[in-house]
């Protein structure tokens, strides 16, 4: 594209217009969450009539914000380093061996994708419940049964995009490292893995986010003790009042972590989603 | 190299956190507990009654303290937003796995009685938590289904009224209303939308708050919901008029905020009556913390019953709201729970809990204590004991409850963003809710 | 999806001469098993999050199961069809309400990938030549993909209140365009601000796929065409749209699966109080089946939906297959 000045015309207002939408939502959090309780509850003012740290020290008690950011890290942490485990061997298999069922593999788990959530939400609870009374291991209203549920709403993609990326390298490196004494897995570990450090990061970055943002299922199967952000989030509203800048101050710092953590990697990500997704 | 011992040190964590994750988890989700008497422990889930969840467990952890050193039975208590608490009961009816006791919404008690999954009151039950005498009858009637034992007892009553700003009444020179009609007139003489002042604040996307007034007002029309077979009647004359009659107060008689069509819960009108934008507000009698919490005076409201149209076919002003407390039939406490149940409808302790949950008595002849306001209370008391009516006491209950309910949300986003809704358009409705409850059961 | 496992076979089959050069530490027995044993992992946990409970709620779908089965689900009766029957008569109560839904969620689905189509390119096209500050207008653009979408969703419903939010604020006391403050939670403008939540976060990830994209079209081409004379706009048309036409294959595809299934929007920015204009699909089953027991219902509405779903992607794959030089 050559730079004419119809085209920095043209970038000029894209980079207004979406440059404007994106960022006055951000705006309106960052300074909600400074305003005292009037201020929110009237009508909308551009800048705050007095600035108030009190809503991010309140925001801690009226709701066990900090019971829920523990255990959404715990939860989101978990599912994010055993789902990149397990994609990764699945997808180094998909990409280096022909076996029998190959295909089948990849099209179911490509296709569990698009189920709907509510089709096996109760079922799944069900399932829960049943191997709690059969073997004792508690599934619901734990960390570990939304840790399994999450690490696996994340594999599709993952494998997915892993598998593209590992497609991508060449097998001269897998060949080098074979014939250096290495088994496969050796192969895997030494040579594969390293090469693909933008798609691993792309897929971990991808499966946090799925865990941190997921609402349906938290919200049936978890209990006060073991609540996420994404469900606890919604006790602000309660039986004498909604605390507007509270529900601000408590998502944004909720998502800085995030953003801070994504937009850090990002270079990465990119790279992974190119190469999964493009040749 | 790097990504290597990266990956090591991640494999690492992420082993310890799943140890946290297996060690930490809640433990409520149990009926647990040893063999013996002196040795039990009863899980007990509370709804939110006070100001909030931290403030019930303040408010509650005395009183079971008091419970485990009078019986040696301990009790494992955790406290439920509305948000959670219907979903909660249904994953430990659809699991069998949940606490021993839990409260309910009373207007729950049948569709729950439905599930077979409550202990059912019956004669030695009954005995054992204090007799069914001790209970006002139109509370223990919420309980369950007429002429069945019921899987529930009140626990805490609460009854709708209408709250009026005193000064502004006294400015305008009007007396508290009586009538349907009054209160109109009264709503409209103090309605001047330019200085921002409204007669009447309404929960109008509330369909658990809408339903409601449908349900009080077709019963003031005489009009019931249900047949004696369980079968849905919506579409009668007597609730379409009451429901529109309702829907007026924002339509006709424009004395409320369209604006109150976004108000999805009790707390915002109850909000701007404290704020003193609105001259009344019809709520229930646990706004008084609400009220006062956001700078309304005690002394500057008063409290009437929810008028009834001139000549009504019966004075009705609430439905029987409130609380009752149910017993998990695979408990395996049962002894212990109905000692807890018996503890908790017991005088002193419905006493103890009936100031800081603003709730009404569910006992014969006990006094209201959640106000010091004697008249207040007294109307109250009046209300609760000898006008009001059970919601229908059938297993579709909530069904009728979401479908009138989110039937009138519509209505009343259809009459703010500017249409207008006839008595056609209500009985239209009306049957379209009477078909998805016909169709679900 | 399909675009990356079928140009791996090519290439894998001219390895395939390669692997019979392995060395001696070759062991014929453990790598005949190792590829199912690597894969086993996944298997298993898609077999028993995924595939399982599927089975187990299309089982739910012939079932009767109400509030007055739920506690003993296996005694529930059996209802054939008859759940089915009831989703879908159009004539009663139920079904239409599915059929609305249905439509409702369509046209939300398609105007919201359509925008974030537009929005993604025509950012993916302005950012392509450095300049000045691009890192951070990147940076920026990002930001709601990073965001959770609770938080934003939260900030929007704040945004969208008729008296103090930010919208009408602009819309009727900084812009003057009109007097009369719009709801936008309820009512028929509901749908709108549905797209415009959805739209918000799910751009940047088109943005983000197709900046991707177009890093990967080599230089040249475009230097040739714009020796040749050829304008931006020609060269965006006859160079940039073929050459992602792969990516935007796959692209247009999963914002459309993703977007047709999306619970969050509507669950958080309406709650319980879902307007009918903006009543999406997957709101609309929940609220069958665990707001009224209806499980039963709920679980044949769920079976229909899938359908529907793999009715979609099979004929857009069919259809772009065909154009596609690797069919």
């Amino acid at each position: 594209m050559r730079e004419t000045r119809g085209f920095k015309l043209y970038r000029g207002v894209v980079l207004v217009v979406l440059g404007l939408f994106v960022l006055i939502p951000l705006y309106v959090m960052a300074t909600s969450s400074l305003k005292p309780l009037k201020d929110v509850q009237g009508a909308f003012t551009w800048w705050p009539s007095n600035l108030r740290l009190a809503p991010f020290v309140d925001m801690w008690k009226t709701v066990p914000l900090a019971r829920y950011f523990v255990n959404s890290t715990i939860v989101s942490v978990a599912a994010t380093v055993f789902s990149v485990a397990i994609a990764i061997l699945a997808a180094f298999a998909v990409s280096r061996f022909r076996f029998r069922g190959r295909t089948v593999f990849t099209t179911t788990v490509l296709s569990t994708q698009m189920f709907p959530g509510v089709l096996f939400l109760l079922p799944l609870f069900l399932i829960f419940v049943n191997i709690n009374n059969s073997f004792g291991v508690q599934l619901v209203g734990t960390r570990l049964g939304l840790i399994i549920t999450y690490l696996t709403f994340s594999l599709p993609f993952s494998i997915w995009m892993l598998a593209g990326y590992f497609d991508s390298i060449p097998r001269e490196l897998d060949e080098a490292a074979l014939v250096d004494g290495c088994g496969p897995m050796g192969a895997l570990w030494r040579v594969v893995l390293p090469a693909a450090r933008p798609g691993v990061i792309a897929v971990a970055i991808y499966s946090f986010m799925t865990a941190w943002g997921e609402v349906l299922f938290a919200s049936v199967m978890t209990t006060e003790a073991n609540r996420t952000l994404s469900v606890g989030l919604r006790q602000y509203s309660t039986q004498t009042n909604i605390y507007w800048n509270q529900i601000m101050a408590a998502a944004l710092v909720v998502s800085v972590p995030v953003v801070i953590g994504f937009l850090l990697a990002q270079r990465h990500f990119v790279a992974g989603v190119t190469a999964g997704a493009v040749k | 190299m790097r990504l290597r011992s990266l990956v090591a040190a991640a494999a690492a964590i992420a082993l310890g956190i799943s140890l946290a994750a297996c060690g930490g988890s809640g433990d409520s989700g149990d009926s647990s507990g040893g063999g013996s008497g002196g040795d039990q422990t009863l899980t007990y889930w509370a709804s939110n009654q006070g100001t909030s969840l931290d403030n019930d467990k303040a408010v509650l952890t005395p009183v079971l303290q008091k419970f485990t050193a009078d019986t040696g039975i301990k009790v494992n208590l955790e406290v439920i937003g509305w948000n959670d608490l219907q979903t909660r009961i249904q994953t430990a009816t659809t699991s069998g796995q949940g606490p021993d006791v839990v409260n309910i919404g009373n207007t729950w008690a049948a569709s729950l009685q439905a599930t077979n999954a409550f202990l059912p009151f019956d004669g030695d039950a009954m005995t054992a938590i204090g007799g069914k005498d001790k209970f006002v009858p139109t509370a223990l009637a919420t309980g369950g289904k007429e002429g069945t034992d019921p899987t529930s007892v009140p626990l805490y009553g609460l009854a709708y009224g209408l709250y009026y700003n005193k000064a502004m009444f006294a400015a305008a020179g009007l007396q508290p209303p009586k009538t349907w009609e009054e209160m109109v007139t009264d709503a409209q003489k103090l309605t001047d939308p330019a200085k921002k002042t409204w007669g009447m604040a309404l929960a109008a996307g509330s369909y658990t708050e809408n339903v409601h007034f449908a349900f009080i007002n077709a019963a003031q029309n005489g009009a019931d919901w249900f047949d004696k077979d369980g079968k849905p009647t919506f579409t009668g004359d007597g609730n379409v008029q009451g429901v529109l009659r309702y829907l007026d107060l924002m339509q006709k008689d424009k004395v409320a905020n369209p604006s109150n069509a976004q108000y999805d819960n009790g707390t915002k009108s109850v909000n701007d009556f404290a704020t003193k934008e609105v001259a009344m507000v019809i709520n229930q009698n646990n706004a008084d913390s609400s009220i006062v919490a956001n700078g309304m005076k005690a002394g500057e409201y008063g409290v009437v019953p929810f008028p009834a149209p001139q000549g009504a076919a019966a004075p009705v002003a609430s439905h029987v709201a409130g609380i009752n407390l149910s017993i998990f039939k695979n408990t395996k406490h049962k002894d212990a729970a109905l000692k807890f149940v018996k503890y908790m409808t017991d005088a002193t302790t419905q006493t103890t809990l009936g100031k800081p949950f603003s709730s009404l008595p569910v006992l014969k002849d006990a006094k209201p204590v959640f106000t010091t306001d004697a008249a207040e209370a007294a109307t109250f008391a009046d209300v609760y004991n000898t006008k009001s009516k059970p919601l229908p006491l059938v297993p579709a209950e909530d069904q009728f409850e979401s479908t009138v309910g989110k039937a009138m949300n519509s209505m009343f986003a259809k009459i703010a963003t500017g249409g207008s809704v006839s008595a056609d358009d209500v009985k239209a409705a009306l049957k379209t809710a009477q078909d998805q409850v016909a169709a679900g059961s | 999806m399909s675009v990356a496992t079928t140009e791996a076979a090519p290439a894998a089959a001219a390895k395939a001469a390669k692997k019979t050069k392995r060395g001696p530490e070759h062991r014929p027995g453990l790598s005949r098993w190792l590829p199912y044993l690597l894969v086993a992992p996944a298997v298993l946990l898609e077999l028993f999050i995924h595939i399982i409970p599927m089975v187990v709620g299309i089982w739910m779908s012939f079932v009767k199961l109400t509030k007055f089965f739920i506690a003993n689900w296996s005694a529930a009766p059996w209802a054939g069809l008859g759940n089915y029957k009831v989703a879908l008569d159009f004539n009663n109560a139920v079904g239409q309400g599915l059929l609305k839904s249905f439509g409702v969620t369509v046209a939300f689905s398609l105007i919201t990938v359509a925008l974030s189509w537009v929005f993604g390119m025509a950012a993916a096209v302005a950012l392509q030549p450095a300049f000045r500050g691009r890192s951070i207008v990147r940076t920026l653009f990002l930001v709601p993909y990073a965001l959770p979408a609770y938080a934003g969703i939260l900030t929007w419903n704040f945004m969208l209140q008729r008296d103090t939010g930010v919208v009408n604020h602009v819309i009727v006391d900084n812009l003057h365009l009109t007097s009369d403050r719009p709801f936008w939670l309820i009512g028929s403008n509901a749908l709108v601000s549905l797209i415009t939540v959805a739209t918000w976060k799910l751009w940047t990830f088109a943005f983000l796929t197709l900046m991707a994209g177009l890093q990967s079209i080599p230089r040249d081409i475009y230097e040739a065409a714009s020796v040749d004379g050829a304008g931006n706009l020609r060269q965006w048309r006859n160079i940039t749209l073929p050459s992602l036409r792969p990516v935007n294959l796959v692209l247009v595809l999963v914002l459309f699966l993703w977007t047709f299934s999306d619970f969050n929007t509507p669950y958080v920015l309406f709650g319980t109080a879902q307007p009918p204009a903006g009543d999406l699909i997957t709101f609309h089953i929940y609220n069958a089946s665990f707001l009224t027991w209806n499980f039963g219902t709920g679980s044949a509405m769920s079976v229909l939906l899938l359908i529907f779903l793999m009715i979609v992607t099979g004929a857009y794959l069919l259809v772009t297959g065909r154009k596609s030089r690797r069919a």
